[in-house]
């Protein structure tokens, strides 16, 4: 059966999520996916706005919390709300990647509750059977 | 990771346990919690008890890692923490502030009777739902530049009152007179500033809310009077809610910042989210002037929500909102925040560097920065629950002062996790049942409110006795939801 992109990790007081990819940039795609459908219903969301992002850091795991903290930028100073992603380039320190969405339009959008920040609990971008596997747990 | 927590924890009294620092190789002082035995239980099942284990590793730290009873698990530090430390020796740490630089509450009262306010209850929460943004998008009323984004960071409340938002007075009752010195803009990052900008008086989500409330037990009446309470029946105003996208920001910038100094300066940490750096270094200075300046955004943030509150209930009721609805600020107090104080300590005087992460200040009578008005009664300390049950006004002590740095719990504490409290409640029309119950509630969607609902959390009256029992913190009224507006 094949991995689902993300699942929804559990925790007390706020959510995470565990996402799967067959490469780094499709695991980081995902994770931003998790990240964001966390947020909101993704399917009415259209991909009007595009975001260009390029991000650095020490390691992968530093990297992911970059990524994830630009795009959550995005969404506070222009609320943009992101549901797909292409990553073009990643390496061990250094992410170059596509947002696509929309803004934010409380009526039409399914949305849930906000991310207010993303952790180093439990954080985690590890190899596993055939890709890469990334856990993180969000302040909300 | 199944530790023994009642077999580990030492009973002091009813309300005190010591964790030994023989606990953990490592520790510099004990852990001292605040719990009755009954809530230890739940206390013990998360990380939280690991966490003030954790705390107490961290350089300067003075008498105790403490934990208030609303303890729950966070990220380094337990949310619930309180932790002093030297300023000469010690650290400063974003992990023990927390994202939500600045997260609070605040109260107002109202000379209204809650039979006045039933009728309009509908329009009144609909009118707040309309003008005060909450949940996810939605940008504040107003528009500032990153000029006045460095003005409301530097002048808290008081940028707010300069441009007609509140009245003269309600500076006095906002912890720092609503603007804490030292704020440092220039340390602020841009993306930070530009993540609050367009969210200034706006709720967020989450747990935050604006409740409309009414007194339905008062236990000092003399302490209530004073703080403007005149007895069961009144309607009052509850707000919880933080600095937002700039703290968030402000917080990661400087997790990296300190992530860095802590290898830098060999602080030697069980938890990478401790990262901290000497309070006099550098990093320590900076991260202290951004922190203050994202606080003082948060005092701002919560005085224009107060405000249109005020409208609201102007427009909607047809009156006055300070000549005849007596709309005043009770207090404001933050409780995720780290402030240089004074201490005695075994008799001496000492500046520390105090962490509150999840808890309030609750400074006693006679303190001097406890505003006049609350001089004989000691500062207003406020502790809400869960949209169902009911929220409390106490007030600080001199056995806070002695023996927790003037700190007392902020809150009740999460015990089950959004998607437990979801499925438990499936199928539950949680407005509906809050209706039954004559709580009108309004949020930006209704399919989360089971994630808030009061099976989701420890219940504050608990929390509430063993602050008033272990003389942190006295119980001076206990309010109940009658409308919500949640994110």
């Amino acid at each position: 059966m094949p991995r689902p992109p993300f699942e929804i990790l559990e925790h007390t007081a706020d959510v995470g999520i565990v996402a799967h990819g067959g490469s780094l940039a499709e695991l980081f795609a995902n994770a931003a996916t998790g990240m964001f459908a966390i947020m909101s219903e993704l399917d009415g969301v259209r991909q009007t706005e595009e975001r260009r992002i390029e991000v650095e850091a020490r390691d992968h795991e530093g990297l992911m919390v970059r990524w994830l903290t630009e795009l959550l930028y995005y969404l506070d100073a222009e609320e943009l709300l992101f549901s797909r992603f292409i990553v073009e380039e990643v390496s061990e320190t250094r992410l170059r990647a596509r947002a696509f969405g929309e803004r934010i339009e409380a009526e039409r959008h399914r949305l849930h509750f906000g991310v207010k920040a993303v952790t180093r609990h439990m954080l985690e971008v590890t190899p596993e059977d055939s890709g890469y596997r990334a856990q993180v747990l969000f302040d909300i | 990771m199944a530790v023994k927590w009642r077999e580990t924890l030492e009973k002091i009294d009813d309300q005190r346990w010591l964790l030994p620092k023989e606990y953990k190789p490592g520790m510099r002082v004990p852990g001292l919690v605040f719990a009755s035995e009954k809530m230890l239980g739940v206390i013990g099942l998360d990380q939280a008890l690991e966490q003030v284990a954790n705390v107490a590793f961290l350089p300067g730290i003075v008498n105790y890692s403490m934990a208030m009873p609303d303890i729950h698990w966070g990220y380094g530090f337990p949310i619930g923490g309180v932790a002093a430390m030297r300023v000469e020796d010690g650290v400063i740490s974003p992990g023990g502030v927390g994202f939500d630089i600045n997260c609070g509450t605040r109260v107002m009262r109202t000379s209204l009777r809650e039979d006045e306010v039933r009728p309009h209850l509908k329009d009144l929460v609909n009118q707040i739902f309309r003008d005060i943004p909450a949940g996810i998008g939605g940008s504040g009323l107003v528009t500032v530049s990153m000029k006045e984004m460095d003005e409301v960071m530097v002048k808290g409340v008081r940028w707010a009152l300069e441009q007609g938002y509140g009245w003269p007075e309600d500076v006095d009752a906002v912890e720092g007179g609503g603007a804490l010195k030292d704020a440092n803009t220039d340390k602020v990052s841009k993306r930070a500033k530009q993540r609050g900008a367009p969210q200034l008086g706006t709720l967020g989500s989450g747990n935050h809310f604006l409740e409309i409330q009414v007194i339905d037990e008062v236990y000092d009446g003399e302490k209530a009077e004073t703080m403007g309470i005149e007895g069961p029946g009144q309607v009052m105003v509850f707000i919880h809610c933080g600095s937002r996208g700039l703290g968030h920001q402000t917080c990661q910038d400087y997790l990296d910042v300190m992530e860095e100094a802590a290898s830098k300066y060999k602080i030697q940490l069980p938890d990478k989210q401790l990262a901290c750096a000497p309070i006099g270094s550098k990093e320590g200075q900076d991260y202290l002037g951004a922190m203050t300046a994202a606080a003082n955004f948060a005092f701002c943030n919560r005085q224009l929500i107060s405000h249109w509150t005020r409208q609201a209930f102007q427009r909607v009721l047809g009156r006055d909102a300070r000549e005849e609805l007596g709309m005043h600020l009770v207090y404001d107090v933050a409780h995720n925040i780290a402030k240089i104080e004074q201490h005695r300590v075994n008799g001496k005087e000492m500046t520390v560097c105090v962490h509150r992460k999840g808890a309030t200040r609750a400074f006693p009578p006679g303190h001097p920065d406890v505003p006049k008005r609350y001089q004989q009664t000691g500062q207003p300390v406020l502790v809400p629950g869960d949209m169902a049950r009911y929220s409390y006004i106490c007030a600080g002590t001199e056995q806070a002062m002695s023996e927790t740095w003037g700190s007392s719990a902020h809150g009740a504490g999460r015990t089950q996790s959004r998607h437990a409290a979801k499925r438990m409640l499936k199928g539950v029309d949680v407005a509906q049942r809050l209706a039954q119950r004559g709580i009108y509630v309004r949020a930006q969607n209704r399919g989360l409110l089971a994630e808030e609902a009061s099976e989701a959390y420890k219940d504050v009256a608990e929390v509430v006795d063993v602050l008033d029992e272990a003389g942190i913190a006295g119980k001076v009224a206990r309010m109940r939801p009658m409308g919500v507006v949640k994110g």
